[in-house]
């Protein structure tokens, strides 16, 4: 029993393909699309995954359990960053109560030192506390 | 022939070649959807933080080279039509494309691996762009360009680490292949590499756009 | 077409096919890996056990009786570690799954015999792991590894901890992969989806939940790895990286990991309860179909461990109706169970007995779980004692009795020899009793606001403790007992013969122990699962 054998030129006809979407996604992000750049690349790269997994891996003409696998993988994958970003993007929707703004996450500052040693986590709110530099591995004591 | 090499190829817990066929097939996919939700805990971290930092997400992916990561693209894809060439030869037993075949995508396999190496990641290295061994960038959103990077050297460390995996796979596979132990009754092994190989090519296809193009190079 | 099995040392089985250790650690057949992780799995109990003893001897006193606070830490996260992802996690798939697999679908062996080798022997590469956290000094973070405590604060052996567990995991995948492809592709002639024993099903619906699920941990705990190593800043909120990130990916499999533990329970539980009330099982395909639902919902409610972490308030109401609704299909199987013993023909051998407790005990443990499910009474709730209360109920009254209720089932297929029964009831009778005098005060100290993992509490607190002390005394001895007359009976133990219940199912076809090859023939079925009188 052999399987489904395909013919040499539709495999070079495939990769023919899959050279051009390269060169097209590489050259779509020279060009100023703004918020679309990344959805271009994106679609364009489903398209790619789409050709090898049809094709190369011949799910094409696989039963519909492989094709099963694939999707429930896609699936939990969706389910994994999906409800996970719900947290992250659902987390300004409550307003901050009083005197609390300070501990809104944002962006830190930018570190000055490289190595080892670390500073303790930035506060907007507090001085940031000058040559007291603080180790890894080490319990932090309560103020 | 059919008979005593078929017997030989077939395992004893099947019935049948082609139970024994389908079940590889399928315990391959399987294993493959449990790489998916691997690489997916990376891509669900890389996600949160990109749309968290997004600018810096952006100066991040602009120290990239895109030319070097279209090349690593370009190869892999060679590398994936060599490996269905290969699957194909086994599928109709000619044994030295086969080993050609082989050959070719091992080649290509390590020429992504070298490229990444010395071209790139020790580039990135010199150039202070190491988290956590030489990290020495201090521009604007440095931190989330520290977090980009960390995403950068871990999905494609990991990436790296399946293409050596997939390398070391196929010399085995080589070896065998040269034997002449693969044919039309016995090439699953083969295949679920095949299998293998091309869905490290995907994760690749993923990663170029989100590490390299990231808000575009106008 | 089996004969009665009455001298067991003339008929060739798996036990006596190869004699040697090689034969054993070489083995790939099924039933003698089964064999070697229920070994394996033991040992690890025993471990997890002694942790889980000087804990509660340590409890009796407010201020503590034997430890410091960084000891007693250590001794909870190593409780569970061994028992979450070395005991329970594999017990009953890597005991008793690969033993019945293939003897359930009329297969002679699962469809990948040497991975099946392979993943007890990364499971083992693992416990090794483990253990040299456990006795280089410990882990002190929970079995949670909560950054940034793990990655940043800690200067125990996290690392080997975390990179055990990350290795035991790939064991967990192969033992599922090999799972469902059997499933899928090496049933016997005759033997349709809805002929399959429940206890298949349930381990399908747990093979799923592995096989998507793990990856997720490993990647997770290598990230923590790689923090610790690296000193990146991946959960580090000084970096821009946030903790509770990590408790996302974490309870991501963590969450369906507790229902990789109580799955195949279930489905043990629905093959006692089939076979000691002689009758059919209410509503097969509603019990089936249940396992199913139940692996595919347990992946939407990750987020009810993390209702206080400072999570959205948003996704927290979603997570908590999503909680919700994975409690209905452990329900319909509750329900399902009664509808079967009633008017059952019902007797009370040993395997019956913990099918009954478990029945009991899951359902206390699952209502509980519904107080902990909400958004509003978990703020209260919350790592106090009523969670450790809620989860050891279904871990230990649910997951633990199936496992010991399947053990006493298939013991005679396993072994060939019958174990005696009085001990076996009585044990089961200390175990319930030990069992509940352990936990029920938890609930009501929980309730009354002790918190968990904590060394020391206020002495109010001291008589439930004491209770809940007396009370493990009591289940240590209770699992002691079958320890011993089921090693006393594997010599000493009158042969058991093919059937000894009278069970039905493909298994009991062949003699006790079983060839190697398990069926002479592949096997033809032409009746529905649990054919019983009627």
């Amino acid at each position: 029993m052999q399987g489904h054998v395909v013919p040499k030129r539709f495999y070079f006809f495939i990769f023919g393909t899959l050279l051009a979407l390269t060169a097209l996604t590489t050259a779509m992000a020279y060009v100023d699309l703004g918020e679309w750049n990344t959805i271009v690349a994106l679609v364009i790269a489903c398209c790619k995954a789409t050709l090898v997994v049809l094709f190369f891996m011949h799910l094409r003409w696989s039963t519909g359990l492989m094709r099963t696998v694939l999707l429930s993988a896609l699936l939990w994958l969706a389910i994994l960053i999906g409800l996970t970003t719900t947290d992250f993007f659902s987390r300004n929707w409550t307003p901050v109560p009083e005197g609390w703004e300070s501990s809104l996450q944002r962006p830190p500052a930018p570190r000055s030192t490289v190595g080892a040693v670390r500073e303790p986590p930035l506060r907007p709110d507090r001085v940031a506390r000058g040559g007291d530099v603080e180790r890894a591995y080490e319990y932090h004591t309560v103020e | 022939m059919a008979d005593s090499h078929a017997a030989s190829a077939l395992a004893h817990q099947f019935e049948d070649l082609e139970q024994q066929h389908e079940a590889a097939s399928l315990g391959m996919w399987i294993f493959l959807a449990t790489e998916v939700m691997f690489f997916g805990g990376l891509f669900a971290g890389y996600t949160i933080y990109r749309n968290l930092y997004l600018a810096g997400f952006t100066a991040g992916s602009h120290m990239l080279n895109v030319t070097i990561g279209a090349i690593n693209t370009a190869v892999l894809i060679c590398s994936s039509l060599t490996m269905a060439l290969a699957v194909r030869a086994a599928q109709i037993g000619k044994r030295y494309a086969l080993v050609a075949f082989l050959v070719m995508t091992i080649a290509l396999g390590l020429a992504f691996i070298i490229i990444k190496l010395t071209l790139e990641w020790r580039h990135d290295y010199l150039e202070g762009f190491a988290p956590g061994l030489n990290f020495t960038f201090m521009g604007p959103n440095a931190k989330a360009v520290e977090l980009f990077f960390c995403f950068y050297f871990l999905m494609t460390g990991v990436h790296a680490l399946h293409m050596v995996v997939g390398v070391g796979v196929l010399s085995v596979l080589l070896v065998q292949a040269w034997r002449g132990r693969f044919g039309p009754d016995r090439f699953n092994a083969v295949e679920t590499a095949g299998l293998y190989w091309h869905f490290v090519d995907i994760v690749w296809i993923f990663l170029f756009p989100l590490l390299y193009l990231i808000g575009g190079r106008y | 077409m089996a004969t009665a099995a009455s001298d067991l040392d003339t008929h060739v089985n798996y036990l006596n096919a190869n004699y040697g250790v090689k034969s054993w650690l070489l083995t790939t057949d099924h039933k003698r890996i089964a064999i070697l992780y229920l070994v394996s799995i033991t040992l690890f109990f025993l471990v997890g056990g002694i942790a889980a003893v000087l804990m509660r001897i340590h409890l009796i006193e407010p201020n503590g009786a034997i430890f410091e606070p960084g000891a007693y830490n250590k001794l909870f996260s190593m409780h569970g570690i061994l028992m979450v992802f070395f005991f329970l996690i594999p017990s009953i798939p890597a005991v008793l799954g690969n033993f019945l697999v293939p003897m359930m679908v009329g297969a002679r062996d699962l469809a990948f015999p040497k991975l099946n080798l392979l993943s007890w022997y990364v499971y083992m590469v693992g416990g090794v792991l483990t253990m040299y956290a456990v006795v280089g000094g410990g882990v002190d973070t929970g079995w949670t590894f909560y950054t940034p405590l793990s990655t940043t604060y800690v200067n125990t052996n996290v690392l080997s901890a975390a990179f055990g567990v990350f290795v035991a995991g790939f064991s967990s995948i192969l033992t599922g992969l090999n799972f469902v492809v059997t499933i899928h592709k090496m049933r016997a002639p005759g033997m349709t989806w809805f002929r399959l024993p429940l206890f298949l099903w349930a381990m399908y619906a747990t093979s799923l939940i592995q096989i998507l699920g793990t990856p997720v941990i490993a990647i997770t705990l290598a990230l923590v790895a790689v923090e610790r190593l690296f000193h990146v800043g991946i959960f580090d909120p000084a970096v821009g990286g946030d903790p509770i990130l990590f408790q996302h990916l974490f309870w991501f499999y963590s969450h369906p990991a507790v229902y990789i533990m109580i799955l195949p329970s279930m489905g043990v539980v629905s093959e006692l309860i089939a076979c000691f009330a002689r009758k059919r099982i209410f509503g097969y395909s509603f019990v089936a179909f249940s396992s199913v639902a139940i692996a595919v919902i347990s992946f939407l409610v990750w987020g009810h461990h993390m209702f206080v972490s400072g999570q959205s308030v948003y996704a927290g109401i979603i997570f908590s109706a999503l909680s919700f609704m994975v409690a209905i299909p452990s329900a319909i199987k509750v329900f399902n169970w009664t509808a079967t013993l009633y008017k059952g023909s019902i007797s009370y051998d040993a395997p019956m007995l913990y099918a009954l407790g478990f029945i009991g005990l899951f359902t206390m443990g699952g209502l509980t779980g519904l107080f902990l499910a909400t958004l509003a009474t978990d703020t209260h709730l919350h790592d106090t004692y009523f969670v450790v209360g809620h989860f050891h109920y279904i871990m230990v009254g649910g997951a633990m009795m199936g496992y010991l209720g399947g053990i006493h089932f298939w013991w005679p297929k396993i072994t060939g020899r019958l174990y005696p029964d009085g001990w076996a009831r009585l044990a089961a009778a200390i175990i319930f009793v030990g069992f509940n005098l352990t936990f029920f005060p938890q609930y009501m100290v929980g309730y009354l606001g002790m918190p968990r993992r904590y060394a020391i509490y206020p002495p109010e607190f001291q008589v439930l403790n004491v209770m809940s002390s007396a009370g493990a005394s009591i289940l240590a001895v209770g699992y002691a007992i079958p320890l011993v007359y089921l090693i006393w009976s594997m010599r000493y133990g009158p042969p058991a013969g093919p059937n000894p219940w009278g069970a039905k199912g493909l298994e009991w076809e062949t003699p006790s122990p079983p060839p190697t090859e398990n069926f002479e023939e592949t096997p033809v079925v032409t009746e529905e699962a649990y054919a019983y009188g009627k």
